[in-house]
């Protein structure tokens, strides 16, 4: 779990959009870059890092660090590894499942039966689809006994990834 | 990738601190100058070993809606219908998997309410029913591949 302080009491001003805005395509590669981004927004280095670590506390801004292209790292393999769970039992399964090393996204989300009847998401990392495949049997076996039934679907096909962009 | 690209792209998939000078503390445990680091990873970028960096934000607490959805589109529509769903700036990733449910994108919005719309925007448009899978909640988001 992210540590976030409360739901969210933090109001997101005009000031921080600004901040949100100079910063999501990525962080200036120099010494010193929130100065940079302060000297760009006209705004005081100091107020830029305590409005970012203001947003970070309240889980707005879930870490400063990089995302790497999996991919290129030789992790070429993912499978979106899907959990029919038990509702009363989805929150405590959920987080054992997330705090796993191999597994990035981890979600509940509503069922659509008779089509879809799995509500617990874990998006599955390997070196090879049999990397995969022996991390999913992972999953089960901690499941063991509340699973219901699972599946795991292999993307065959990035069709676009243009990544989330916030507008000012 | 020599031994310290595989150290920094290991630091960095835990975060930087949030400070003036955010780099000092890996500099120092990698013992390479400040400099160094920034360099390094420029060219991590430069050759696509790392795609973004900089702060993760959580979409939804900035206001916006996000969702993920499935489409069923029958083989001999689904390069019309990617196109149609790609068309969409809304439509931010999109993915063929192995399922019946064989399309697979996120929608993001810059108002929450404007999801529905876009949803039946996109059923109009390519005549498939969109299955709606919101998240309830959330475990974990990040990842940490060693490399």
């Amino acid at each position: 779990m992210n540590a976030v302080l409360s739901p969210c009491p933090y109001q997101v001003d005009a000031i921080d959009r600004q901040i949100v805005v100079a910063t999501q395509a990525g962080l200036p590669l120099v010494e010193q870059p929130w100065d940079a981004v302060a000297e760009q927004l006209g705004l005081d280095p100091d107020e830029v890092v305590d409005r970012v670590a203001a947003m970070q506390a309240h889980g707005i801004i879930r870490r400063i660090g990089a995302v790497p292209n999996h991919y290129a790292l030789g992790y070429r393999a993912n499978g979106m590894s899907v959990w029919n769970i038990p509702d009363e039992l989805v929150g405590e399964l959920g987080q054992r499942v997330g705090a796993l090393d191999f597994v990035s996204h981890c979600y509940h989300r509503p069922r659509h039966l008779p089509l879809w009847p799995y509500n617990l998401f874990a998006m599955v990392h390997g070196r090879s689809r049999a990397e995969v495949d022996s991390r999913v049997k992972v999953i089960a076996e901690m499941l063991c006994g509340a699973r219901r039934g699972y599946d795991v679907l292999y993307s065959t096909r990035i069709l676009k990834k243009t990544g989330l962009r916030i507008q000012g | 990738m020599d031994s310290i690209d595989r150290a920094l792209v290991n630091e960095l998939q835990d975060g930087l601190p949030v400070c003036r000078r955010p780099f000092d503390a890996i500099s120092t445990r990698l013992g390479i100058s400040v400099t160094e680091v920034t360099d390094r990873i420029g060219k991590l970028l430069d050759d696509k070993l790392l795609s973004r960096f900089g702060p993760m934000f959580n979409a939804e607490l900035l206001g916006g809606g996000l969702t993920l959805c499935a489409m069923q589109v029958p083989e001999a529509d689904f390069e019309r219908v990617t196109e149609q769903v790609n068309a969409f700036p809304e439509v931010a990733h999109n993915y063929a998997r192995e399922h019946e449910l064989n399309m697979w994108f996120v929608l993001a919005t810059g108002q929450p309410e404007r999801i529905a719309g876009v949803i039946a925007e996109i059923e109009t448009a390519t005549g498939c029913r969109v299955y709606d899978m919101p998240k309830r909640d959330e475990f974990y988001i990040g990842l940490k591949l060693p490399v």
